[in-house]
C-alpha cells in the first residue's frame, strides 16, 4: 500500500482541519484525523451519521481543499454498473455500422464509451474526488461489485482491456445507516462516525454557514434543536436544518417578527414531519422560550 | 510495512491491542491491523489520544460499541486506575464479554434500546437458556418453501424477458453485430421481482412464555432461508437481535439471541416498545414496504393510546400489518382483550399464533395477499 503522508501540502490532521475551515467546513478532530489517515493511506474514507450532519459536505470541502473536481455518485436501489462505470452509445453504434457499409470500423472505440462517475473517477485520478452518497440505498449486488473497486482501483471493459488509475484515487463513501453495511466493506475503508456537533461547534457552523445570523439567535436556535434532538421525533433535525431554522427566524425577524414568534413560525424548515410538528406543537411554546432564555 | 520476520518491540501493544479487542468481540481483519500501525506512524504519535483516533479510524468499531472501545482503549494503554472511577455501564458491557464467548458471538448489549440505562442486573431482568428442541415439521416446511414462497415485490433491476417495456440494447446491439448491423429481433427488459422485506416483533413477556422460545426458532429458520429478515424483540424493552439470529448453527444463534434479550418473560409495554421502534430512523426504516408480522397476545399493561397510536404509523408504513396471537385457534376468531379490539382496525390480518405450524402457514400465505 502506497503511503503518501502528504497530499496537497497538508501534513498533519491539524493542517487539514485548518484548511477545511478555509472551505467554510468546521470539523472536530476525529473527523480530521480520519480524513488525513484516509487521505495519507490512499484508503477510502467511510462517513456514517444521522442524515444532516454534514457527510456530503465534509466531501465536498475536502475537494476544495484539494483543489479537485468533485464527482458525485447518488447511490439508489438497482444502481448498476451501467450507470456507476460506464455505458456504450448504443444508438451511435448501431448508426455507425449502419453508415460503415463494407469498411471495417471499430465499435468500441473511445467515442462510443460513455463516462460514468466511477470511471471518470479512474481516468483523472489526480484531479478528482469521488463520492459516493448514500451507499445504504443501493442494494447488495452494487455493495459487493463496489467492493472489488475499492481494493484494487480498476475496472475491466470486456471489450477493451483493464482501465486502472495511475495512482490511487481519493473516495469518499457517506451512509445514512439506513441498513447495516457490509463488513468487508468498512474493513476496506477509513471509517469515522459523524456525531451531531457539540452546542459551541454547532452555534460556529451556524454562523460561519449563514453570515446574517446573529449570535444569540445561533446559541438560541442550537439550544431549541438540542432539545428536540432528545425528543422521539421520527426524523430528528440535523445540522442542515439548524442553520435554515437559524437563517429563517432572522429573516422573519427582520421582516417584522418578534422573535419567540419568529422561531415558532419557522418551525416548518426544522420539523418536516407532520407527526413529529402535531407531537410537538403543545410544547413549542415553553421549549423555545427556554431556550431563548 | 518491515520485511523483518520479528514486530519492532514498540509496535506489540498495538498489535496486543488488536488481539483485546477481537477478544472482546470486535471484527477486525489483519489489513486494518497493518492501516492501524501505519496511521499511528503517520500521526506521530504525540500521544495516547492519537493512537485512540488512529483505532477508531482504521479498525473502524461500529457505532454503537464506541464506548467499550474506549473502555478497552484505557484499560490497555492507560493502565487499570482510571476504571475504578468509571461508570458502571461501560464496565457492565466488557464484563458481560469476557465471560468466556467466542469470537463469532455478535456485539452484546449494544441495540437494546430503550429510555433509561443500560442493563442492570437489579431490575428483574431474566436470561434464559434454551433446551435442544428438534426440528419440528413445521420449521423443515418454512426452511424449504420460504425461499420461493415469501412475498416479493417488483426491484429496480432489469433482467432480458421476451416482453417488457424497454429495449434490451446491448442484446440488440451484440445480435446485431453477428448480422452485420442487422437487427433481427428485438430483446425487451423487465423489471426484476425481488422478496419483500419481512418484520417480525416478537413478544417475549410473561403472557407469551410458552411460545417466545418456538417464535425465535422460527425466526432463526426464516433468517437462514431468506437473508432480508430482521427480528426485534419485545417486553419491557426491545431489542433487536437479526445479528445474533444470523449466526448459523440454530443452538448457538439462540443462545446468543436469549443472551441479548435481558427481558424474557417480563411486563408487556407493547405500546412503548413500538413506539421506540419507530422513534429510531435506522430501525424505523425496516418497516418501509415490509411485510410486518406481530407475534404477541396483545395483553397490554401500559397506555392504550400510544399502543393504537404505534400500531397506526407501523400499518401505514407496511406493506402488510399481520398480527398473530395464540387466542386466535379458530377462524371465527373475535379479539376480547381491549389492546386487541384497539388495534384491530388497523391491522390487515389477525390470525392464529397458537403453533410454529400456524406461524408458518400464515407466513407461507402472505404472498397471495395483496398490498393493504
Amino acid at each position: 500500500m502506497a503511503v503518501r503522508g502528504t497530499i496537497g501540502g497538508i501534513d498533519s490532521p491539524e493542517a487539514l482541519e485548518k484548511a477545511l475551515r478555509g472551505a467554510y467546513y468546521l470539523a472536530d478532530e476525529g473527523i480530521a484525523t480520519a480524513a488525513y489517515l484516509a487521505l495519507a493511506l490512499g484508503k477510502p474514507l467511510l462517513l456514517e451519521g444521522a442524515p444532516g450532519v454534514g457527510k456530503t459536505e465534509a466531501a465536498k470541502a475536502i475537494a476544495a481543499v484539494l483543489g479537485r473536481r468533485l464527482i458525485r455518485l447518488q447511490c439508489y436501489e438497482g444502481i448498476d454498473a451501467s450507470a456507476a462505470l460506464y455505458e456504450w452509445n448504443y444508438p451511435r453504434q448501431m448508426l455507425a455500422i449502419r453508415q460503415a457499409g463494407d469498411e471495417t470500423i471499430d465499435i468500441y472505440g473511445e467515442t462510443f464509451l460513455i463516462e460514468r462517475p466511477m470511471l471518470a473517477a479512474l481516468r483523472a485520478p489526480d484531479s478528482t474526488v469521488l463520492l459516493i452518497d448514500e451507499i445504504d440505498r443501493s442494494d447488495q449486488e452494487f455493495e459487493a461489485f463496489l467492493l472489488e473497486f475499492l481494493s484494487d482501483f480498476q475496472i475491466s471493459i470486456p471489450e477493451r482491456g483493464t482501465v486502472r488509475a495511475a495512482e490511487r484515487p481519493v473516495v469518499v463513501l457517506t451512509s445514512n445507516r439506513t441498513r447495516d453495511l457490509h463488513e468487508a466493506l468498512r474493513r476496506r475503508c477509513v471509517y469515522h462516525w459523524i456525531d451531531y456537533p457539540t452546542a459551541e461547534r454547532e452555534a460556529r457552523i451556524i454562523m460561519m454557514r449563514a453570515s446574517s445570523v446573529a449570535e444569540t439567535t445561533a446559541r438560541a436556535v442550537v439550544a431549541a434543536i438540542g432539545k428536540l434532538r432528545r425528543e422521539p421525533l421520527s426524523k430528528a433535525p440535523g445540522v442542515a436544518e439548524a442553520v435554515d431554522w437559524a437563517e429563517a427566524a432572522t429573516l422573519l425577524n427582520k421582516g417584522g417578527a418578534r422573535w419567540p414568534d419568529a422561531f415558532k413560525r419557522s418551525i416548518g424548515v426544522a420539523l418536516k414531519d407532520e407527526e413529529d410538528l402535531a407531537f410537538i406543537s403543545g410544547r413549542l411554546d415553553a421549549l423555545i422560550a427556554e431556550a431563548a432564555a | 510495512m518491515s520485511e523483518a520476520p520479528q514486530l519492532p518491540r514498540a509496535a506489540r501493544a498495538f498489535v496486543s491491542f488488536v488481539a483485546l479487542l477481537r477478544a472482546n468481540g470486535f471484527a477486525i481483519a489483519p489489513e486494518q491491523t497493518t492501516a492501524f500501525l501505519e496511521a499511528i506512524a503517520l500521526l506521530g504519535p504525540r500521544g495516547p489520544e492519537d493512537i485512540r483516533q488512529a483505532g477508531q479510524a482504521t479498525l473502524a468499531p461500529p457505532p454503537e460499541r464506541r464506548a467499550a472501545y474506549d473502555l478497552l482503549f484505557r484499560i490497555h494503554f492507560l493502565g487499570g486506575e482510571e476504571i475504578a472511577g468509571d461508570d458502571d455501564e461501560d464496565d457492565e458491557v466488557v464484563r458481560l464479554q469476557e465471560e468466556g464467548r467466542g469470537d463469532e458471538v455478535p456485539p452484546l448489549a449494544d441495540e437494546i434500546n430503550e429510555s433509561g440505562e443500560m442493563a442492570v442486573r437489579a431490575e428483574a431482568l431474566a436470561e434464559r437458556r434454551f433446551g435442544p428442541g428438534g426440528p419440528s415439521d413445521a420449521l423443515h416446511r418454512l426452511a424449504r418453501e420460504a425461499p420461493g414462497h415469501l412475498p416479493r415485490r417488483r426491484g429496480h433491476r432489469r433482467m432480458p424477458a421476451r416482453r417488457g417495456p424497454w429495449a434490451d440494447l446491448r442484446r440488440i446491439l451484440r445480435e446485431s453485430v453477428r448480422n452485420d448491423g442487422e437487427v433481427m429481433r428485438l430483446g425487451r427488459l423487465k423489471r426484476r421481482t425481488r422478496t419483500r422485506k419481512m418484520l417480525l416483533l416478537i413478544d417475549v413477556s410473561g403472557s407469551m412464555k410458552a411460545r417466545s422460545e418456538d417464535n425465535l426458532r422460527l425466526a432463526h429458520t426464516l433468517l437462514q432461508a431468506t437473508p432480508n429478515v430482521e427480528v426485534f424483540t419485545f417486553g419491557t424493552r426491545l431489542t433487536r437481535v437479526t445479528p445474533a439470529l444470523r449466526l448459523k448453527r440454530r443452538e448457538q444463534a439462540l443462545a446468543a439471541a436469549a443472551h441479548l434479550v435481558s427481558d424474557w418473560d417480563g411486563g408487556t409495554r407493547i405500546g412503548d416498545a413500538l413506539q421506540a421502534f419507530l422513534a429510531v430512523p435506522r430501525f424505523g426504516g425496516y418497516a418501509r414496504g415490509a411485510a410486518v408480522v406481530i407475534l404477541s397476545d396483545g395483553l397490554e399493561r401500559g397506555d392504550l393510546s400510544a399502543l393504537c397510536d404505534a400500531v397506526a404509523k407501523l400499518s401505514r408504513r407496511a406493506w402488510r400489518l399481520s398480527w398473530l396471537t395464540p387466542l386466535a385457534t379458530s377462524s371465527s376468531f373475535v379479539p376480547q382483550t381491549e389492546a386487541l379490539i384497539a388495534v384491530r382496525r388497523f391491522v390487515d390480518d389477525m390470525a392464529d399464533g397458537g403453533s410454529s405450524a400456524a406461524v408458518v402457514a400464515h407466513v407461507l400465505s402472505l404472498r397471495q395477499r395483496r398490498a393493504a
